[in-house]
């Protein structure tokens, strides 16, 4: 038997989540005063549970690395979160969601986590009106939807392209609110160094004050991971340039397995890259498929005319267009799930379609969209629809109410107009569907210590729907994590303060002053950064969107020798008494080179393709789905749970079986 | 481009700082200016000098971390745009550039161009949320219709980042904009109208007890915002503020 017990409960689907929390021990007011709990990072995740489990009782210490909780990376978000509220009226249900996300993600998530996770998602609506987070609304003043890839409903509520940015405002408000209580203490500009166990449980942390370079000792009975996912392993992603695996792989490194690490979203719509200097990528809200069209030219030498600058995108006639999502897959078209529609665009700009200067990015053509909506405008207000520049002049306003912000951005970076010539994009990394494995309630393998939001890796499986994210992050801090907690701290209502000066906080502080003074003290000749850089273009060629055995065999040991020449030759300048942005991204990086190879070994033993994960050797032959990815339930319908073993080549594979018992395995077809 | 930047450097918040000059070259037009910065810093570290510390990190121009004053402009010379948005091709070949942090008596430098704005974090704490507790059985989401006009004004007050620019461009260091903001918000909508008079008072006391200044109505900060925080809010919350502090019973 596997020593992974998921601890999902008996019973019917649909009465699993109600029957758990009705089981679940409640600690008293009283003593929930008497119950300390860590919570780090301040993402939707963390900033929602930190702030439900103070208003609850506990005494909350939450952590973040950036200057004000506001500012995690959630922020960022664009595009939209899903519920199953139905207010469309198209037949949107619990059910329809838990479906819709199971078969998202290829089949490869827990059905339990996936229903509770649509169960819940009504309630998260409900409670970010009531905090006055600003939605969308309609004309009547109800709540307005969108659509979003990979479904046939509208359920996706928004704020602009700003939704990321309004909820974790709610989440932050709401912190505020304890913090000024004083149930919750707000570390800001402090980075978590590690684990603490004592007996087994996790116990506390120790952590760096990233201003005055001390190292603090921080204890609690149990201890909350929310610190988001690891895209920027691959250096260039869409994450925050903070953006770290570090609390992760810290508890890894302490017992917790690290599940499905090769599970990365790249995702369609990004900003494509312009030069060798840039640090990120920036993301276009899926949102924007709604409206866009996304093609590339239909012959190669207008490919290679656009790309020499001879042609514009507004020279080609429809005829010379090729619509190749629409093309090849007539029932979802441009909303197809993000897997399929970046590895299409791959296809394309492999095959030499390509329109920028690198021949990576396509179009994303909004000019239909315009011109659809100007028409309706002007029947509307009663004036001539058949007046093209006045109807494209409706239409842009339209446009820009939706998508006003986005549009700026990518003014702002391109240096183009898109209201006039299509937007140009190329799939980036993302969203990491992989993470620390948890069980039912959101602990990981080691007692006491939880995973939430991004950090964990339960309900996305293969690959994340958009709106998807959002909604994960808010269910676990808000609805999840402050129920399950109970039934672990009810055992600790005498246990009593957890003293620091004990020899399991010295160990762990000694340790983490010992790697921070050999960075400060290697005197190597190369930056951080060049490092990371090589990381990853390892991770980019050979781990990216699509994998082969031989490229991940090289990825192994390329990144291995990065390794051992970063400890060899990293030059970290300044002090460790004080601020040292450079000390800080040595310490990730570090940690990005660990997991760098134990993602690359988890792609090279799923020989199948399923969601984010595309191996080239499992492809469908023949037939209408020839060439589309080829999942192999019968001998990958596991999940990959990694125990920690010192080097990650001598990483410990576990098992967790998957059941579907509530749905049918099928082909995930979206023709 | 080949430019000449000029840049605070200070070592800690008690040091004494001093403007440093270091010749940059090669650097491509589409680059943005916070990777021009990298550019810089990665010669440094090849040099053996410290690298410059600037905070960033979306570099999206949402998150609100990442300031700077450039050239005498927080976020530099473009509109609408946070530092991280803000792209070479705004300068010319040749110019030198000089990069300062943001300057206010309420923002302390904390390293060379990095300052502490954990007092917007307090000014929040005194009042800036609805008090709803979390639970699965608040009403419905569309119970209480909001007329779109108001929810978009919402929403567009809410687009605040807290990046601070308005404070750091003010010749009074006032924080009227970012107060008024979060207060304009809550109090368009029917879920924080209940606390508005509270939250107005408590907010702006909180706010003057920090030490940041009035406001004058120069209107410099409306200009600099990176998101287009309009001058309305202030209005509202003044008008919020009198109305608490002299016929409401909360005072």
């Amino acid at each position: 038997m596997s020593v992974l017990d998921s601890k999902v409960p008996d019973g019917p689907i649909k009465d699993k989540w109600t029957k758990h929390k009705n089981n679940i021990d409640v600690v008293n007011p009283a003593n929930k005063r008497l119950i300390d709990v860590i919570v780090v990072g301040t993402g939707l995740a963390g900033g929602s549970a930190a702030a439900s489990l103070a208003e609850m009782g506990y005494n909350v210490k939450a952590f973040c690395y950036q200057d004000s909780p506001r500012r995690a990376h959630s922020i960022a978000a664009q595009g939209g979160i899903n519920a199953a509220k139905n207010y469309q009226n198209d037949g949107d249900s619990t059910y329809r969601l838990f479906y819709d996300t199971v078969k998202g993600g290829d089949y490869r998530s827990r059905e339990a986590n996936v229903y509770r996770l649509a169960e819940v998602s009504t309630n998260i609506i409900d409670q970010c009106v009531a905090q006055g987070v600003p939605f969308a609304r309609d004309y009547g003043g109800l709540l307005d939807n969108r659509s979003f890839g990979g479904v046939l409903v509208s359920r996706t509520f928004y704020a602009k392209g700003q939704t990321g940015q309004q909820l974790l405002l709610g989440a932050y408000s709401a912190m505020n609110r304890q913090i000024n209580k004083g149930k919750i203490r707000m570390h800001n500009r402090h980075e978590m160094m590690d684990l603490v166990k004592v007996d087994g449980k996790a116990r506390g942390i120790i952590a760096r004050n990233l201003v005055t370079g001390e190292i603090e000792r921080h204890s609690a009975h149990a201890v909350v991971i929310a610190s988001g996912g690891y895209g920027n392993v691959f250096f260039l992603s869409t994450n925050a340039m903070g953006s770290n695996v570090s609390a992760a792989w810290k508890i890894h490194k302490k017992g917790a397995f690290f599940a499905n690490p090769c599970y990365t979203q790249i995702h369609p719509t990004c900003i494509p890259r312009s030069g060798d200097d840039q640090a990120k990528l920036t993301l276009m809200s899926e949102s924007l498929r709604n409206d866009g069209r996304i093609w590339v030219p239909a012959k190669k030498e207008d490919a290679i005319a656009i790309r020499e600058g001879k042609k514009k995108a507004i020279d080609l006639s429809e005829e010379d267009r090729d619509y190749y999502l629409e093309r090849r897959y007539p029932a979802f078209g441009n909303l197809v799930p993000r897997d399929v529609a970046s590895r299409a665009a791959k296809e394309r700009c492999d095959a030499g379609f390509g329109v920028n200067n690198t021949g990576e990015a396509v179009y994303l053509d909004f000019a239909a969209a315009i011109k659809r909506y100007g028409k309706t405008e002007a029947s509307i207000n009663g004036l001539n629809t058949e007046d093209e520049a006045l109807v494209i002049k409706l239409g842009t306003k339209v446009v820009e109410s939706k998508y006003g912000n986005l549009f700026q951005m990518y003014e702002k970076i391109t240096d183009e107009n898109p209201y006039v010539l299509p937007m140009k994009i190329y799939p980036a990394v993302h969203y990491t569907m992989g993470g620390v494995w948890v069980d039912y309630n959101l602990m990981t393998t080691v007692e006491g210590c939880y995973a939430a939001g991004e950090a964990n890796f339960s309900e996305h499986g293969a690959n994340r729907l958009g709106a998807s994210a959002l909604m994960q992050g808010l269910a676990d801090g808000y609805f999840v994590l402050p129920y399950t907690i109970g039934n672990y701290l009810a055992k600790e209502i005498r246990t009593g303060e957890i003293p620091t000066d004990t020899p399991e906080f010295s160990e762990a502080e000694a340790a983490v002053k010992k790697q921070i003074d050999f960075f400060i003290n290697n005197n190597g000749t190369k930056s951080v950064d060049h490092f990371h850089r090589r990381l990853g273009k390892v991770m980019w060629d050979k781990v990216g969107m699509s994998r082969n055995a031989k490229g991940l065999n090289e990825a192994i040991a390329e990144i291995k020798q990065i390794r051992e020449e970063f400890y060899k030759d990293v030059r970290v300048l300044g002090t460790a008494n004080g601020l040292n942005p450079e000390l800080e991204k040595a310490g990730r990086v570090a940690d990005f080179l660990e997991l760098g190879e134990l993602f690359a070994k988890d792609a090279l033993d799923r020989n199948e393709s399923c969601g984010g994960h595309f191996r080239e050797e499992s492809v469908e032959v023949g037939g209408e789905q020839d060439g589309e990815a080829l999942r192999d339930d019968v001998n990958y319908r596991y999940v990959a749970a990694w125990e920690y073993k010192g080097e990650p080549s001598d990483a410990v594979l576990h098992k967790e079986a998957l059941e579907f018992n509530d749905i049918e395995l099928k082909q995930r077809s979206y023709k | 481009m080949n430019l000449t930047l000029k840049i605070w450097r200070q070592e800690d918040s008690k040091a004494k700082g001093a403007v440093e000059t270091y010749p940059i070259s090669d650097i491509s037009p589409d680059s943005s200016f916070l990777e021009m910065l990298d550019v810089l810093n990665e010669s440094l570290i090849l040099k053996g000098i410290v690298p410059v510390a600037f905070d960033h990190d979306c570099r999206e121009g949402i998150c609100g971390m990442c300031s700077l004053y450039i050239n005498g402009e927080a976020h530099g010379p473009d509109r609408k745009v946070t530092t991280c948005q803000l792209h070479m091709r705004m300068f010319k070949d040749g110019d030198t550039i000089t990069i300062e942090p943001f300057r206010s008596a309420g923002f302390p430098v904390v390293k060379d161009l990095v300052v502490d704005r954990s007092a917007f974090d307090k000014i929040q704490q005194a009042g800036g949320y609805v008090s709803v507790n979390t639970s699965g059985n608040t009403q419905d989401a569309n119970a209480i219709p909001i007329p779109k006009r108001d929810a978009d004004k919402a929403f567009d007050a809410a687009t605040c980042i807290g990046c601070g620019a308005c404070v750091a461009t003010c010749k009074n260091g006032s924080a009227m904009l970012y107060v008024s903001a979060k207060v304009s918000q809550f109090s368009l909508l029917p879920q924080g109208k209940v606390e508005a008079n509270r939250r107005a008072l408590n907010m702006v006391g909180k706010m003057d007890e920090l030490g940041f200044g009035n406001c004058t109505n120069t209107g410099a900060c409306e200009v600099e915002c990176p998101k287009g925080i309009s001058l309305d809010n202030i209005a509202r919350m003044n008008r919020d503020f009198l109305k608490a502090s002299t016929v409401s019973e909360e005072k």
